[in-house]
C-alpha cells in the first residue's frame, strides 16, 4: 500500500513537532525516517498510524484519504520502541490478540488462529516461545514477538518506532539484517524511525532526513550520502570536519590558503567575497609530513586510535580547531606518526561539501 | 539484582569488625531502634488486640456467640455488609474512571479533581456526616422537599450508605492513579493498532494490568467502609436494629456497660482488620513485583523461572 502525507502540521503547546510535511512513500518500499531526537520523526509515524491527530494536513493510504480513520481501522502494524508486549499474556496470546479481538463474524476459528500464530512464530524464529511470558524473553526476542504480533493482522503497512533502539550493538546488527530479509520476503510497505544514520543507510531503500519538524532531504541512501542537500544532512550522515572559509573569484580560501578543488556541484565561478563553510569527511583528509601542494594545513597529532578497520587520528589545527582524520593502516605505518607530531593536512579528493553563508 | 543484596550482609558477617557500610549502624543503635519500634507496636497494637479477644471470650464461648447472633447484632452486621456492598462497587467504578482520566488525559480542572479526591482524607468524618445532615436533614436544604415526598435519608439506611460512600471514595482511585501513570499507554496503543475496540482494550489490557492495585484498593476500601464510625454516627440516629452498624453497635453496647458483648462485636471488626492486613500484604507483594518484572533485565530471571 502506498502512503502519502500532505502538509502535515502538529504542535505540542508551543513546540512545533511537524512543520508542513509532505511526503510520498510508494508501495513495497522500506523507508527510514532519520533525524535527531525532537525532529518529529516519531510524531510523523504516529500520525500515519492514527495514534496522533495532526493539527492540519492529510494522510492518504492508496490514494484514499485516511486522516479521519481511527487507529483500529487503519490496518497498520505498529511496532513500539519498547515493544509494548502485553505482559500478562503468553507470547502465543500476544500474537493471537489481533485475531481474537475481531468481531465474531470476521474472527477465524480457533484452529486457524493457532496455525497462524505458529506460522508467525516460526517466521520470527521463536517457535519454542509460545508458552513463555514476555518478561522471560530477551530484548531481541521481545522485539521479534512484537513484530509477529503486528504481522498477525495482515497489516497493509508496517510501522516501526526505533525498532532496535533498546538493543545492544550485536543483536541490533543481526536484527537489522533480519528485518531487511523479512522485507524482501514479504514486500510490505514499511516505515521505520531511527536516529542512527548507519542503520538508516544500511536497511532502508529510501531515507527521509528530518530536522526541527521539517524534511531536510529524501532519497536513496546513496544519493543522501554522496549528494547531501544541506549541511545538516552532510553532518548527520557521518563524522565531518568543518572549516570556515571565504570564496574569492571562484576559489575557496581557508585561513588565507586556497583549496584547489571543485566542490559539490556548486557554481562558484561567479561568486566573489562570500563566507563559506567547508565540510570534509575524516576519510577524505590525508596527512603529510611536509607541506606539499597548496592546501596543506599545519596541525598537531593529539590522539591515535589504531584499534579498528581504520586508524582514527585526532589533531588540532594551527588555529586550535579539532580535526579528525581516518587513515588505512598501510598509510599509517608509512607515515609513522606519533602523538604531538607536527603534520600537514590535505583534502584527498575533490569531494568536499561547501555551503555558502 | 536481589542476590547481590542478599550476599552483601553475609560477606560483612564473615569478615567481622573491619568494614561497615556507610549506611549501616552500630549494633547498639540498631538494637535501640528496633526495640523502640517493637515496644510501641506491642503497647499500642498487639496488647490491645489480645485484650479485645480475651475480653470478648471472658464469659465463655457460649456468651460470645450469643452476643454476636442476637437480632440486634445480626441487624448491625447486615447493615454494615449492605453499606459496604453498595459503597465498594460504586467506588470501584468511580476509582477506575477517575484514575483512568487523571492518568491518561489532560483536561481543565485536572488538578482540582486530584485534590478533591483527597477531600475525605482531609476532612474529619464527623464533618462529612454533618454535611449530609445539613443537606438532607429535617432543617436542611432539601429537608422540606424530602419530607413532603416521604423520602428518609438522615436517620435512615440511605444516609448511612451515602456517608460510607463519601468517606471511602478516595481509596480505589488513590491506589490506581500511580499504577496507571507508571504503566503508560503503550500496551493500550498496541491493542488499538491491532484492531481492538475501546472496551476490548479496557477489559483485556488495562484491567489485567492494574488488577493487583485494583484488588488492593477494593480490600482497603472495604475495610474502611465496614469500619467507618464518625460520619455514620452523625447520620445514623442510633435506632437499634435499624440504623446501627457494627462500629456503632460496639459503642452502644459499651455505653450500656455490656462489655463482653461489646468486645465480642469488636472482635469481629478486629478479625476483619486482620484479614484485610493479610490480604493487603499478599496483594501488596504482588503489586510491587508486577512493574518490576516488566522492567527487569530480560533473559536471566525468566529462563530460570521457566
Amino acid at each position: 500500500m502506498s502512503i502519502e502525507v500532505r502538509n502535515l502540521r502538529k504542535t505540542f503547546g508551543s513546540f512545533v513537532a511537524l512543520d508542513n510535511i509532505s511526503l510520498e512513500m510508494p508501495t513495497g518500499e522500506l523507508v527510514a525516517l532519520l533525524g535527531p531526537s525532537g525532529s518529529g520523526k516519531t510524531t510523523l509515524l504516529r500520525i500515519i498510524a492514527g495514534l496522533e491527530m495532526p493539527d492540519a494536513g492529510e494522510v492518504h493510504f492508496d490514494r484514499e484519504e485516511a486522516t479521519n480513520r481511527s487507529a483500529s481501522e487503519r490496518k497498520v502494524g505498529f511496532v513500539f520502541q519498547h515493544y509494548a508486549l502485553f505482559r500478562h499474556m503468553t507470547v502465543f496470546e500476544n500474537v493471537a490478540f489481533g485475531l481474537r479481538v475481531r468481531p465474531r463474524k470476521l474472527r477465524p476459528p480457533e484452529a486457524q488462529i493457532r496455525s497462524r500464530v505458529e506460522e508467525l512464530l516460526k517466521l520470527v524464529q521463536l517457535e519454542w516461545s509460545g508458552k513463555r511470558y514476555p518478561s522471560q524473553l530477551s530484548g531481541g526476542q521481545r522485539q521479534r514477538v512484537a513484530l509477529a504480533r503486528a504481522l498477525a493482522v495482515e497489516p497493509r503497512v508496517l510501522l516501526l518506532d526505533e525498532p532496535f533502539g533498546a538493543l545492544d550493538a550485536k543483536v541490533r546488527e543481526e536484527l537489522r539484517r533480519w528485518l531487511r530479509r523479512l522485507h524482501d520476503e514479504l514486500h510490505i510497505t514499511s516505515i521505520f524511525v531511527t536516529h542512527d544514520q548507519e542503520e538508516a543507510l544500511e536497511v532502508a531503500n529510501r531515507v527521509v532526513v528530518l530536522n526541527n519538524g521539517k524534511i531536510e532531504q529524501a532519497g536513496t541512501p546513496e544519493e543522501l550520502y554522496h549528494n547531501p542537500a544541506t549541511p545538516f544532512v552532510y553532518n548527520f550522515l557521518g563524522n565531518v570536519n568543518l572549516f570556515h572559509g571565504r570564496i574569492e573569484d571562484g576559489h575557496i580560501y581557508v585561513r588565507g590558503m586556497p583549496i584547489a578543488l571543485s566542490p559539490n556541484g556548486h557554481e562558484l565561478a561567479h561568486v566573489n567575497g562570500k563566507d563559506a563553510v567547508v565540510y570534509v569527511r575524516p576519510h577524505l583528509l590525508d596527512i603529510a609530513l611536509s607541506p606539499n601542494g597548496k592546501a596543506s594545513f599545519p596541525a598537531t597529532v593529539k590522539h591515535i586510535n589504531a584499534a579498528g578497520s581504520k586508524v582514527k587520528v585526532e589533531l588540532e589545527s594551527q588555529w586550535g580547531d579539532p580535526v579528525q582524520v581516518e587513515l588505512d593502516h598501510e598509510r599509517y605505518r608509512e607515515l609513522g606518526i606519533q602523538r604531538d607530531a607536527r603534520v600537514y593536512l590535505k583534502p584527498r579528493e575533490n569531494k568536499v561539501f561547501i555551503y555558502q553563508i | 539484582m536481589s542476590s547481590a543484596e542478599v550476599r552483601a550482609p553475609n560477606s560483612i558477617a564473615s569478615t567481622p569488625v573491619h568494614f561497615r557500610r556507610a549506611t549501616a549502624e552500630r549494633p547498639l543503635t540498631r538494637v535501640i531502634l528496633i526495640g523502640t519500634a517493637l515496644l510501641f507496636l506491642s503497647l499500642f497494637l498487639i496488647i490491645p488486640v489480645i485484650a479485645v479477644f480475651s475480653e470478648a471470650l471472658a464469659k465463655g464461648v457460649g456468651v460470645y456467640f450469643a452476643s454476636i447472633t442476637n437480632p440486634e447484632a445480626l441487624s448491625a452486621i447486615r447493615l454494615t455488609l449492605l453499606a459496604a456492598a453498595i459503597a465498594v462497587p460504586l467506588n470501584l467504578v468511580f476509582g477506575l474512571a477517575a484514575s483512568w482520566s487523571i492518568a491518561r488525559f489532560e483536561f481543565p480542572c485536572k488538578n482540582l479533581l486530584t485534590t478533591l479526591i483527597d477531600l475525605p482524607f482531609a476532612v474529619s468524618p464527623v464533618i462529612s456526616g454533618m454535611i449530609y445532615v445539613l443537606m438532607f436533614g429535617a432543617q436542611g436544604l432539601l429537608g422540606p422537599w424530602l419530607i413532603a415526598h416521604n423520602i428518609h435519608i438522615i436517620f435512615a439506611v440511605p444516609g448511612i450508605v451515602l456517608a460510607t460512600v463519601f468517606v471511602t471514595f478516595p481509596y480505589v482511585a488513590r491506589e490506581l492513579i500511580p499504577v496507571m501513570e507508571a504503566s503508560g499507554t503503550d500496551e493500550e496503543e498496541a491493542a488499538i493498532t491491532l484492531g481492538a475496540s475501546g472496551w476490548q482494550t479496557f477489559f483485556r489490557i488495562t484491567v489485567p494490568k492494574v488488577k493487583w492495585a485494583l484488588l488492593y484498593g477494593v480490600v482497603i476500601c472495604n475495610a474502611r467502609a465496614m469500619g467507618e464510625f464518625g460520619a455514620v454516627s452523625v447520620v445514623s440516629g442510633h435506632i437499634l436494629g435499624l440504623t446501627v452498624t457494627m462500629p456503632l453497635y460496639v459503642e452502644v453496647l459499651y455505653n450500656d456497660y455490656q462489655f463482653t458483648a461489646s468486645f465480642a462485636v469488636a472482635s469481629l471488626l478486629t478479625l476483619l482488620a486482620l484479614v484485610t492486613l493479610i490480604a493487603k500484604r499478599l496483594l501488596g507483594g504482588d503489586a510491587a513485583e508486577l512493574p518490576l518484572a516488566a522492567e527487569a533485565p530480560p533473559v536471566t530471571a525468566g529462563r530460570e523461572a521457566a
